[in-house]
């Protein structure tokens, strides 16, 4: 129990064989060990939302969570979002409609929309929903109104996401 | 990496997690959602020597309807509550307006009703909501378990009657039946500077109407003093009035009057009792509409039913 534990990850449908401090938070060990830094450190608070993964399809706070609690678990970044290294097409529609400039809160907020858009697209069609869902995260430099305009770019009435298919991925 | 280190043990079952606890009771804490333990843990204000992970204990993560109450097991999420087919007829519309009003999606996906419970911050909505209905809380140690009820569970801030070798099991939470005594309404309010931030004051209210009288009021208070507290004053003063605006008024001034805030920079004692009046005003409205509404579609919501056999 004491010292550092054997724990298989498994992310990105990836198996990952890592001994670890019950301590280390799965947030650093995705960064660290498995040298997947896409996903961001803000606040380390729980506050920010930039560390934002997915566990067995939800998102959540991977800066709350201890990488030995992961173990069995379905872990998702963003460099899994899709297969082939293309761009998710709601990474597209954040490019598009101005969804980010520094970039830092981005990968977050992707993981954030992905989970909970696939789960529930009727998220989009509720303006108070959506609102409640994005102030999950912050981001500093858009006013969230371009992020907001990518999530109804795909997910909205007349969103890609039924004609590409790939928000599916 | 933030945390002091810990040792750490995730069993997967209930009598392994409570022999885990009492051996090093006084310096093992549980974890669950983990939503405000891990924070703590990063500010280094918590430092357990131990943390057992009851994530692993199937038997918690569940929700089930017993004899006249609403079990809630250790595990379950607050986002669980969401909807309101989660529990029969008011207490689901009760629970499912509390809900949206914790933190965020994805720590409401993490963080526990139980778990709220056991943490006890003095504006927490779940606490509230517990000490509005008195609600059971199971607690399970080695000398096996027993039921404290929400009223004399919370003793202070971040203090409880869980003793150090327990883990809080289940919540059991009462369903609130209207057929037989009257149409019960409920109502939910609470005051948050940002969107997902804590509340400074949050106010439950669920009423029980019999032929435009009211029959039973009970008022929760967050924020309205070192722990959730019902408002009995105004809560007496209710029963058999009708529910009308200025009897709520009146009702909202005596829990203003009665309540001992704490003060904190951005809430101070003068501005929070203003506000428990209000929002204890607002409540009693929406519950006074909720009952309608429910009295309305007679046969979903007096038999308790709506949805929830369904499920």
């Amino acid at each position: 129990m004491t010292g550092r534990i054997p724990v298989r990850l498994t992310v990105n449908e990836t198996p990952y064989d890592v001994t670890v401090e019950p301590r280390r938070l799965l947030a650093d060990v995705l960064r660290e060990d498995c040298d997947l830094t896409g996903t961001k450190l803000g606040c380390e608070h729980g506050v920010c939302g930039s560390c934002t993964v997915l566990v067995d399809g939800e998102g959540v706070r991977s800066c709350l969570m201890f990488a030995v609690q992961c173990a069995g678990r379905d872990i998702r970044t963003v460099e899994g979002l899709t297969a082939d290294g293309e761009l998710h097409a709601f990474q597209e529609a954040i490019s598009a409609e101005h969804g980010l400039q520094c970039g830092f809160c981005t990968a977050g907020f992707v993981m954030l929309v992905v989970g909970a858009l696939q789960e529930d697209p009727t998220i989009a069609e509720d303006p108070e929903r959506l609102d409640g869902l994005l102030a999950s995260n912050l981001c500093r430099c858009t006013g969230y109104e371009g992020i907001r305009r990518a999530v109804l770019r795909v997910y909205g009435k007349d969103g890609t996401r039924q004609e590409n298919g790939t928000a599916e991925d | 990496m933030k945390p002091a280190p810990f040792d750490y043990t995730a069993p997967a079952e209930l009598s392994d997690a409570v022999t885990a606890l009492a051996e090093r009771p006084e310096t093992a804490r549980v974890l669950a959602g983990g939503q405000s333990l891990v924070l703590e843990m990063h500010y280094r204000r918590e430092r357990p020597a131990l943390l057992v992970d009851i994530n692993n204990v199937r038997e918690l993560d569940t929700i089930t309807a017993d004899g006249d109450a609403l079990r809630v097991g250790a595990l379950a999420r607050h986002r669980a509550f969401e909807t309101p087919t989660v529990a029969p007829g008011a207490l689901g519309r009760l629970l499912s307006r509390v809900s949206p009003l914790i933190a965020h999606p994805p720590v409401r996906a993490r963080g526990t009703m139980a778990g709220s419970l056991a943490w006890a911050n003095p504006v927490s909505e779940w606490c509230a909501t517990a000490v509005a209905l008195d609600a059971g809380i199971e607690l399970t140690g080695p000398a096996g378990s027993r039921l404290v009820g929400a009223g004399e569970f919370f003793l202070g801030p971040f203090r409880t009657a869980r003793q150090p070798d327990e883990i809080l099991t289940s919540v059991r939470l009462p369903l609130l039946p209207g057929a037989e005594t009257g149409t019960v309404g409920v109502g939910f309010c609470e005051q948050h500077r940002t969107h997902a931030s804590f509340a400074q004051v949050a106010v439950v209210a669920v009423l029980t109407l019999r032929d435009g009288v009211i029959v039973e009021a009970r008022l929760g208070l967050a924020g309205a003093a070192d722990r959730p507290v019902r408002a009995h004053e105004a809560e007496r003063h209710l029963v058999g009035r009708e529910p009308e605006p200025d009897v709520f008024a009146q009702a909202a001034a005596l829990a203003a009057a009665g309540a001992d805030p704490l003060s904190e920079p951005h809430a101070g004692v003068e501005y929070r009792r203003h506000v428990i009046g209000v929002l204890v005003r607002r409540a009693l409205v929406q519950a006074r509409e909720d009952s309608e509404s429910a009295d309305f579609f007679s046969g979903a919501g007096r038999d308790g039913h709506d949805g929830w056999e369904a499920r």
